[in-house]
């Protein structure tokens, strides 16, 4: 438990983070660095498109599962690990 | 009547017989008068002409019952023989005249049903009888009221009624059931109803039983994932049957197995551990973009002007915190991952000894180590096992020796030798894996200055140790009176063994000197050479070549040998002391030296017998002593560790990892066999040279 702190707390420390977000499986936000409204907006939103690409990917082949997902834009890079019960957000603005 | 036709035929010649026969079937009248007329002889124009002999032949017919329309050979086909074959019989049936009737024997079961029904009809006459009496009772008192009502039209009625009776009484035995016949026209149906009672609804419900909502898609990976649950749970039930051999190592997987499941069962957020794992890859990646993408991808281009000399190309730089202020004292790559590296850090200083650490970094990572063990006593060296990658042994400052094993979580090292279990009595310089022993069991070799060289093997989780050689510096025992001899015993300051001649190990010494060892042996020295004046600080057998090694020392001198020739073939003079020596996986003629100037060389001996193609100042402050550099096997980078704890990993830039060239027309050779000639010719040079001198 407290390894998995530890790295939270690290990840939360590098170069231009913006924000961590924990989802469960159903897009209710679990533990999060970034306020409410973001949080709940980011947790909704990111929460169906990351369970189309799922779905995409193992329609395609069942087989295959995606590792992660990584959404380049403008302004910063959002990045999701899935996991089995959940999914991580990462947002980072690595440019800065 | 065909005979008599024939007989008549003979007779009468003239007859017209023909005649006679048509006109008696179209008209009796007239045909009557013309056969009377008619006794002239009327010849048809096509009449056969017969002679008189001819006329009187007779023919003979014979009357047989067979149809002469009936075929008189049909042929059917035979599949067991397969030929067509005559039948024999053929049916002379012939029909004439086929009519369906409706008469039905009386013993035959339609016929039983109908004399059935019959009496059926007559047993009900009786009862018929009475509703006609009825009827007719009720008929008579209509026919007054009907008369009273309608005029007229009603007398036909009454009238027919009454015949009606009459017929009915008279054929109530013949027709029963005959219908009463309804005006069509003046006819109404009394009838009547009685009071419906009022219905009620009487209900009762119970408490519904709970119930939820549940859906699901058939997804075909949904499909698929079912599929491998129910493999998984068939392999485990499998499994479980087979571990129920009372075995010591398969009980401790299962207890390991158990302590798994007990963990995933803990805390909500330790199942989040591998997605933030990968969250701080990529998190990484991103931040460290440019160096990710300069490691992969970039090769100086400048290298073609600069005409064989090359270049180190500064990438990551691994620090951490809690070993800031500790040295790097030793550094090796992990030979299963690649990416992962182990970093021993402890203090060279002998008045400033402290605590020491071991550090796993992953390229992947360069923020933070992947692991991170603390122990008392400074880390001098360590080393990964080949075929177990997860197991690290350490050398210590205080002359213990340990085990950590990476995959277990603790931060303590899983074995640790003691005092008692034969530690050494002076600062281990090096260990090494060894190959497992007979009984399956893991060895390494440690040397220490306490001039042992110990061979531990863990046997069922402890170490047992043997020494192998004690180091005698040559030429110094004394003899005391009593006959004793005493030696001074030589400190052993590295070591390496043989790649392929499993017994053969060199070991350097602080005197300078280099033995060549057997395991065998334990007293005697297979060689010695007379290598430095100073201490010397690394040993290296060459990768490819069998009998060429390589040692460095604080003397500033780097040199290469020959086991069989005493003088060294190469000797390199650095204007610092040397920290460590490697030599290149990827060519037998390449290694790198690194001095505590903070510089790195690199040398190519098929290019530059003399001088370092690279000499480069690699750490930030020319303060920083670089202590150990390690050539990755795989990735043209090498890592260099400096005594204020940081590692930094550099690019070889393409100069430095220069194969031999392909002559045209001739394959490209890879391999060992390659290298080895390769060296051999140089040594070869070398060779003549002194064999001249």
């Amino acid at each position: 438990m407290a390894e998995v702190e530890e790295t939270l707390k690290q990840l939360q420390s590098q170069k231009g983070m913006q924000g961590i977000i924990l989802v469960n499986t159903e897009g209710i936000p679990l533990k999060s660095t970034t306020d409410d409204p973001t949080t709940t907006q980011y947790a909704n939103l990111m929460h169906n498109f990351i369970l189309k690409a799922q779905s995409t990917m193992r329609e395609i082949d069942p087989q295959n599962d995606i590792t992660f997902l990584r959404i380049r834009s403008k302004k910063n890079e959002i990045m999701v690990a899935p996991d089995k019960d959940y999914f991580l957000i990462v947002i980072q603005n690595p440019t800065e | 009547m065909p005979p008599k036709q024939t007989r008549r035929q003979s007779i009468s010649v003239g007859r017209g017989t023909k005649k006679r026969e048509e006109d008696s079937g179209t008209e009796v009248g007239e045909g009557t008068e013309d056969w009377i007329q008619s006794k002239a002889a009327v010849r048809p124009p096509d009449q056969l002409e017969l002679t008189d002999a001819e006329l009187k032949e007779e023919f003979t017919r014979i009357l047989t019952a067979n149809n002469p329309h009936a075929p008189q050979n049909i042929v059917r086909y035979s599949f067991k023989e397969g030929t067509y074959k005559p039948i024999g019989f053929v049916d002379q049936l012939a029909v004439h005249f086929t009519q369906v009737g409706n008469l039905i024997p009386k013993d035959s079961d339609e016929g039983r049903r109908q004399h059935y029904r019959e009496e059926l009809t007559a047993g009900s006459q009786d009862s018929a009888k009475v509703v006609i009496s009825e009827t007719e009772n009720l008929e008579e008192d209509e026919e007054p009221k009907e008369l009273e009502a309608e005029a007229g039209s009603q007398v036909d009625e009454t009238a027919a009624g009454i015949p009606e009776k009459v017929t009915e009484e008279s054929v109530e035995t013949m027709q029963p059931k005959e219908r009463k016949l309804t005006n069509k026209f003046n006819f109404s149906e009394r009838a009547s109803q009685t009071l419906n009672n009022r219905l009620r609804d009487r209900e009762c419900q119970m408490e519904p039983p709970p119930r939820t909502n549940f859906s699901a898609t058939a997804n075909q990976w949904e499909i698929y994932d079912a599929y491998v649950e129910e493999l998984e749970k068939q392999e485990k039930t499998k499994e479980k049957e087979k571990a129920k051999m009372p075995v010591a190592k398969k009980t401790g997987k299962m207890a390991m197995r158990k302590l798994t499941s007990m963990e995933s069962q803990s805390d909500d957020i330790t199942k989040v551990s591998q997605a933030a794992k990968i969250v701080e890859r990529m998190v990484n990646q991103n931040t460290y973009d440019d160096i990710a993408q300069d490691f992969k991808y970039y090769e100086d281009a400048a290298d073609e002007y600069r005409d064989q000399e090359g270049t180190l190309l500064p990438l990551w730089k691994f620090q951490n915190d809690k070993a800031k202020r500790l040295a790097v004292t030793a550094l090796c790559w992990n030979p299963k991952y690649r990416d992962l590296f182990a970093v021993g850090h402890g203090s060279y200083d002998f008045m400033k000894q402290s605590r020491g650490m071991l550090l796993l970094y992953s390229m992947k990572n360069p923020s933070f180590p992947e692991y991170i063990f603390s122990s008392d006593s400074g880390i001098m060296c360590l080393d990964i096992h080949v075929d177990h990658p997860y197991l690290v042994v350490v050398g210590h400052y205080d002359g213990n020796v340990a085990i950590y094993n990476l995959k277990k979580p603790q931060s303590q090292p899983s074995f640790r030798s003691t005092a008692k279990s034969g530690k050494h009595t002076d600062p281990v310089w090096q260990v090494k894996w060894q190959k497992d022993d007979m009984d399956q069991n893991l060895n390494f070799f440690s040397v220490s200055s306490d001039g042992r060289i110990v061979s531990w093997t863990l046997v069922k989780s402890e170490l047992v140790h043997t020494d192998v050689i004690k180091l005698k510096v040559e030429g110094s025992t004394t003899e005391v009176s009593e006959g004793l001899q005493l030696y001074t015993v030589g400190c052993g300051t590295a070591f390496d063994f043989h790649k392929e001649i499993d017994y053969l190990f060199l070991v350097g010494t602080e005197e300078g000197k280099i033995y060549k060892c057997s395991k065998s042996y334990s007293s005697q020295f297979l060689d010695t050479y007379d290598a430095h004046n100073m201490a010397v600080d690394a040993v290296s057998w060459n990768p490819y070549h069998t009998k060429v090694f390589m040692s460095c020392s604080s003397d500033w001198t780097v040199k290469i040998w020959d086991h069989t020739i005493k003088t060294p073939m190469f000797i390199y003079d650095l204007n610092s002391a040397v920290g460590d020596v490697a030599w290149a996986p990827y060519s037998s003629t390449v290694f790198a030296a690194v001095t505590t100037d903070g510089k790195a060389h690199v040398f190519d001996l098929a290019v530059n017998k003399y001088e370092a193609i690279c000499n480069q100042p690699v750490v930030a402050r020319k303060k920083n002593k670089i202590t150990h550099v390690q050539f990755n096997p795989i990735h043209p980078i090498i890592i260099v560790g400096d005594d204020r704890g940081h590692v930094t990993c550099l690019k070889l830039s393409p100069n430095l990892r220069k194969m031999p060239k392909e002559k045209k027309g001739q394959e490209v050779q890879k391999g060992p066999a390659v290298e080895i000639a390769k060296l051999d010719k140089l040594l070869n040079l070398v060779r003549e040279v002194k064999t001249k001198t």
